[in-house]
């Protein structure tokens, strides 16, 4: 059913995956769309580098220090080959993706070939996780600039019927999700971005869910701007990337001051480094960067294609069960092959928070809340759902336990008089 | 983990039939808490008697969220609906130190009644702010009432205060 082949094997590379809970119960980490687990290779990587290469990179005149940066730059081709970039410079490394889509909307509120300002829109969507809705709030506060987006369909797809209304000669960027974090929904992104480059606009892509799921082609994407998070992509916190066609880096000003950022400085004024380090103020996240190399090779290693196909069938198998639940509403399309591996739902009658504690009491970790989707949870009328999201590791056994666990829920809620627990 | 131990049967029960719930008439001050992390709402009012030494007179509600901050607003409304302001908040302190013990602080059924069931939700740190979402705030709308001015500046922005 489109497995990844010897599962087991690929899960002694994630140490975490053994560990036992309260209770003496496996861990059943259906948590990844929030963050994903790390294999050996990266935690090595990490402890090697800091056990025997640390320094500081570009400014250390010393043999660790050439060690060190030759590592970091290491991980910028690594990213690069990852999303096919045309060029490393392209490749920025940010903290996460928050800071990449701030870095964006920040830089667009200064005067330059790019600027938003009064009378110009920025077009999100309803399903944009909070990182990729704030920071254009911000910009459009700031500016005086006009915020629309795209609605939702029932089905949780993005409803394109409006695009002409809301895709204009006014419109200077069109910031969407590849992937929604909450709905699973795998957006028409080619599609959105050619309509939007007809107009002149600049395309902001936030991949941080696609880039652990689907193999990335940021120029075949149609994308100017794409970032993702490194965490997510079995790599640690603390580093993210954000790939920009060159032509718009280059016209962007400057977002943080410091220094590896400057050319020269004098007390009046600076000129700044060319990309990516006029990007890349203040000393990096150096050993982040490093283990999210690592993280991406082992990824290409196992390939993102039969990645994304564990991910659609895992998917698929977590729909079905789910469907045997009674009541429960699942959010998002109900079709595997059209959604990440995101799977929001609502079990009517146990509130999401206890739902999750009752899974945990089981070792079973999914995620309660609003996902940091709120407005996209008002759109379905629900205040929180609770989700669970797999990866290259998830078993389907692990979906098993989560689809009986569902259901003694539900009987430990006395929602099933039948069988009722207590 | 034990799962018995924080659905505590009296927790339950408040949850399936909370008690004083709704908003009513009159109150003094109202006030609308959120839990950023998960969502969880209360709005929640206060009606204080006239006297030197006020008397909680009404606390009536509206909440949404899980079982433990529902159960914790009705339990709330029992404990201190009826009681002298400088009692009631006392019982709020009380209930606090249990919330913030990790489990080793031992409850005073005497003052806590019916919060005493909430002991094994300090066990549980990512539940803790559920119970207390309801008690912070009725102990903001509680001190904005008395001082007639809002008690806590710094609150979260989606918190707000309204005056009678
Ligand atoms: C779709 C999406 N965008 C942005 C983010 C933000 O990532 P980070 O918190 O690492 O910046 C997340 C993850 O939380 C996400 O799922």
């Amino acid at each position: 059913m489109g497995l990844l082949p010897d599962l087991d094997l690929l899960r002694l590379d994630f140490p975490i995956l053994n560990r036992e809970l309260a209770g003496g119960h496996a861990l059943v980490y259906l948590d990844s769309a929030n963050t994903s687990q790390k294999p050996q290779v990266v935690i090595d990587t990490m402890v090697d580098h800091l056990e025997r290469h640390n320094a500081n990179v570009a400014r250390a005149m010393h043999q660790l220090g050439a060690e060190s940066s030759a590592a970091f730059e290491a991980a910028r081709d690594i990213v690069a080959a990852f999303i096919k970039a045309p060029s490393r410079d392209e490749v920025i490394f940010t903290k996460n993706a928050s800071e990449g889509l701030n870095l964006v909307a920040n830089t667009l509120a200064w005067p330059g070939e790019w600027a938003v300002g009064v009378g110009d829109e920025v077009v999100i969507t309803e399903m944009e996780h909070h990182s990729n809705i704030v920071p254009w709030q911000l910009l459009t506060q700031r500016t005086g600039a006009r915020l629309r987006w795209f609605g939702l369909t029932e089905d949780g797809r993005l409803d394109l019927s409006t695009v002409d209304d809301l895709i204009t000669e006014r419109t200077k960027v069109v910031s969407l999700t590849w992937v929604s974090n909450m709905l699973g929904t795998i957006n028409p992104v080619a599609e959105i971005a050619r309509r939007a480059h007809e107009v002149g606009a600049l395309v902001v892509v936030d991949a941080s869910q696609a880039a652990p799921q689907l193999p990335l082609d940021v120029v075949a994407s149609g994308a100017d701007v794409v970032v993702f998070t490194g965490h997510k992509t079995v790599g640690p916190t603390g580093v993210g990337v954000l790939w920009g066609r060159r032509e718009i880096l280059e016209a962007l000003p400057p977002f943080l001051g410091g220094g590896e950022m400057i050319e020269t400085v004098t007390m009046e004024r600076s000129t700044y480094a060319p990309i990516p380090h006029k990007f890349e103020a203040g000393t990096p996240p150096i050993v982040e960067a490093i283990g999210l190399g690592a993280a991406l090779e082992y990824l290409s290693h196992i390939g993102m294609d039969a990645i994304h196909a564990h991910e659609q069938a895992i998917t698929a198998y977590a729909l079905e069960g789910l469907a045997t639940i009674p009541g429960i509403r699942v959010l998002g399309p109900l079709d595997a092959s059209q959604r990440g591996g995101a799977i929001a739902f609502d079990l009517p009658g146990v509130h999401p928070h206890d739902v999750a504690t009752v899974l945990d009491t089981r070792g079973i970790a999914v995620r309660a809340g609003h996902h940091c989707a709120k407005p996209a949870h008002a759109r379905f009328g629900v205040q929180s759902t609770t989700r669970m999201s797999s990866y290259l590791y998830t078993t389907p056994a692990e979906i098993d336990a989560l689809i009986e666990g569902l259901a003694f829920t539900r009987s430990y809620f006395g929602l099933d008089p039948v069988t009722a627990a207590r | 983990m034990d799962l018995d131990a924080l659905y505590q049967q009296i927790i339950l029960d408040h949850y399936r039939s909370p008690q004083h719930a709704g908003l009513r008439e009159p109150f003094d001050v109202e006030v609308h808490h959120v839990n950023p992390t998960c969502g969880d709402e209360v709005t929640l009012r206060v009606k204080l008697s006239d006297d030197a030494e006020p008397v909680v007179r009404d606390v009536s509600y509206a909440a949404l969220g899980c079982s433990i901050s529902q159960a914790a607003a009705s339990v709330l409304t029992e404990l201190v609906i009826g009681k002298p302001v400088a009692q009631a908040l006392v019982v709020q302190q009380e209930f606090l130190a249990l919330m913030q013990g990790r489990g080793t602080v031992v409850a005073d059924e005497e003052s806590l009644g019916d919060a005493v069931a909430f002991a094994g939700v300090a066990k549980f740190p990512s539940r803790v702010k559920c119970a207390l979402l309801p008690w912070m705030a009725w102990k903001d709308a509680t001190s904005s009432a008395m001082n007639g001015q809002p008690a806590h500046p710094n609150s979260p922005k989606e918190n707000h205060h309204a005056r009678r």
